[in-house]
């Protein structure tokens, strides 16, 4: 990982925004097991160096399009527990107000464009944000998450063309989590991936996605790239999903070895790593980390608590905004 | 007043709507330079630039999702979809992202923008460009779909769609766009969900969508002669509809046609139908009849194509006998 150098305040925030996003997925995944949760959901636990890097080098003006995995990009995007266990509930003050649940879920006032789960389904909504922001003379960047399954819609290509051809302020960021669902990323991309966006001029990269540091960095500079017009880009991820697919996948040994989880979980783990370079640094003690951490999973308790005891929206809001006035 | 084209009218919304708004822009395939190959944008891209006539590559569900995203974000994208036909290209971004996304969001996002494409057989172009396929979208919540019947129509109705906060799908029938009709030079909107009664009469209705509108009226011109009036309606909007005028309109005459280009099963003329039927039951004195294209891809020779579409002759005969008592016990 790479030497300290600029104000302490923006690691030390990184780290919380990563503990938060863990601590949301375990206790999302305790409201699935409990049954307390209507529906499913998919889990980005082992990601969080991907949302928090790359969320933590934009502002609230830029835009993100998110994915079906998509509550660590919502969290890193700026939104509170608070309101994003009451729209996983299906409540009233959900971002949602209920209406998205857990694979729509956005804080729409952070730049958040939503959760999309037709998989691959925001690419153009993302490079669409970037063209109204060329056009209309903006300076705000879009980011485009999306997974290595993705990367086998045709969506991508026709809309890397454009934003090649227009030079668009679009980052499109691949999470490769080595799994399109219940089969191997090496079963379902042919060649590489970075060579595809490269096939279009656009520069693209790869990296370790679970180096919050690092993802940062890279972050950092092409957004300041695409505020100069030099835009698009092209980031692939290198990362791991701790779960299966979505809570329910629970049994998945016919596609993904225990070994292979243990490995990243122990050696890989993006959380571990930057605690451990925080406390390397001086930047933060034990001490101090585990007070974070305490107080966030004090918050998570109270958000959860608070959502279960929320009201559910009124039956009559189910033909309310169907359509704007 | 000045008598214009279909084409002339879309074209004067569309130039006065991206003056009034410089959010506004149109995104496509061959909409620059071309003007689309039936030169309905001839003449906007000098006045607007590319920056705002946007010639894209033939990769229509990335522009479609590309408009919803600029929507998202402020802008007023108009779509320009060749033709009605490639509606299935884009189905993923119309119907799973731009329908959805202001409910999905909780009232919090919206998307507004146009696709304005086309529809209507009997042109030679064979199966997969000549469909009518609005009954496809009007069968999606969050979408408004218009079809109007006249330049007068695609002026006004094109207007009012720009300034819409949803997305909404206008169907222009492609055998009309050099069709005249009277358009006022004063700027002018027709609001959705208002039917327009073309012509009155008390014995039978006529509705109809799009070119119908011109088939339900000599339909009438025809019946007119033989002592039977129709009452020909054009519902101008499908989404939002004007059920009200329709059933007035059914209470009175107690018979009804309802005509539509798309294919009849399933279709707009099913849904108008049976809405009449559930509310204006006891009104009736013959069962409510669809005149729909027929339920076959479309023929490209002449001899076939012209025989799956409405026509007056065809409306007038089905009519006389609604009119006449010979179709109330029709097996």
């Amino acid at each position: 990982m790479a030497k300290a150098k600029t104000n302490t305040e923006d690691y030390l925030r990184m780290y919380r925004q990563m503990v938060r996003i863990r601590t949301f997925e375990d206790n999302a995944n305790q409201l699935y097991l409990s049954a307390k949760m209507p529906g499913l959901t998919h889990m980005y636990s082992g990601e969080e160096a991907v949302a928090v890097g790359i969320c933590e080098a934009l502002t609230d003006d830029d835009r993100i399009t998110s994915t079906h995995r998509g509550h660590g990009h919502c969290v890193a995007k700026g939104a509170e527990f608070k309101e994003m266990f009451c729209e996983l509930l299906g409540k009233e003050e959900g971002y949602c107000r209920g209406k998205g649940g857990s694979m729509h879920i956005a804080d729409q006032s952070h730049g958040n464009l939503g959760a999309n789960a037709i998989v691959g389904g925001s690419m153009g909504i993302a490079t669409g944000s970037a063209l109204r922001s060329k056009m209309l003379g903006h300076d705000d960047v879009t980011v485009c998450f999306f997974g290595d399954g993705a990367t086998a819609q045709g969506l991508l290509y026709e809309v890397m063309n454009m934003a090649a051809l227009w030079n668009l302020p679009v980052i499109y960021a691949c999470e490769n989590n080595g799994y399109s669902e219940y089969t191997k990323t090496e079963e379902i991309a042919a060649g590489s991936i970075t060579a595809r966006a490269e096939a279009f001029g656009i520069e693209a990269f790869k990296i370790d996605g679970q180096d919050v540091l690092a993802v940062n960095e890279l972050t950092q500079k092409l957004v300041a790239r695409c505020r100069k017009g030099e835009g698009p880009f092209f980031i692939e991820l290198e990362t791991y999903r701790y779960h299966g697919h979505h809570v329910g996948d629970i049994n998945r040994e016919y596609y993904r070895s225990k070994d292979e989880e243990k490995d990243w979980k122990e050696n890989r783990d993006p959380i571990i790593r930057f605690r451990g370079w925080l406390v390397e640094q001086g930047i933060a003690s034990e001490e101090e980390i585990e007070a974070m951490n305490a107080e966030i999973e004090k918050d998570a308790t109270e958000a959860v608590a608070y959502a279960e005891a929320a009201k559910y929206p009124d039956v009559s809001e189910v033909d309310m905004h169907v359509y704007a006035d | 007043m000045r008598n214009i084209t279909l084409s002339q009218a879309v074209n004067e919304a569309l130039a006065e709507e991206m003056r009034r708004d410089p959010t506004t822009f149109i995104i496509g395939e061959d909409v620059a330079e071309a003007g689309t190959p039936f030169k309905v944008l001839s003449g906007l891209v000098e006045e607007f630039g590319t920056d705002r006539v946007i010639d894209t590559p033939i990769a229509e569900p990335g522009f479609m999702g590309m408009a919803v995203g600029a929507a998202m974000t402020g802008a007023r994208p108009i779509v320009d979809l060749m033709f009605g036909d490639f509606i299935f290209l884009i189905m993923d971004q119309l119907c799973n992202q731009a329908a959805k996304i202001h409910y999905m969001s909780g009232g919090k996002l919206n998307v507004p923008l146009v696709v304005r494409t086309n529809m209507g057989a009997t042109r030679r172009s064979a199966a997969q460009h000549s469909q009518s396929l609005q009954a496809l979208v009007a069968h999606i919540p969050g979408l408004k779909v218009a079809m109007p019947s006249s330049a007068y129509e695609a002026k006004g109705l094109m207007k009012t769609a720009i300034r819409d906060n949803n997305p909404v799908v206008i169907f222009e029938d492609k055998l009309m766009y050099q069709d005249k009709a009277p358009v006022q030079e004063e700027e002018y909107l027709i609001p959705f969900g208002e039917a327009n009664v073309k012509r009155e009469g008390k014995d039978i209705s006529l509705i109809a969508t799009s070119s119908m509108v011109q088939v339900a009226e000599k339909a009438a011109e025809i019946l007119s002669k033989e002592g039977i009036e129709a009452e020909v309606i054009d519902p101008r909007t499908i989404v939002p509809l004007d059920e009200k005028t329709l059933i007035e309109s059914v209470k009175k005459t107690s018979r009804a046609i309802v005509i539509d280009e798309g294919h009849q099963s399933y279709g707009v003329t099913s849904e108008i139908a049976s809405r009449l039927n559930e509310k204006a039951f006891y009104h009736l004195d013959a069962p409510v009849l669809r005149m729909g294209a027929m339920d076959v891809p479309v023929p490209f020779s002449p001899a076939l194509e012209d025989i799956t579409v409405p026509t007056p002759e065809g409306v007038a005969e089905n009519a006389r006998k609604l009119c006449s008592g010979e179709l109330i016990h029709a097996a």
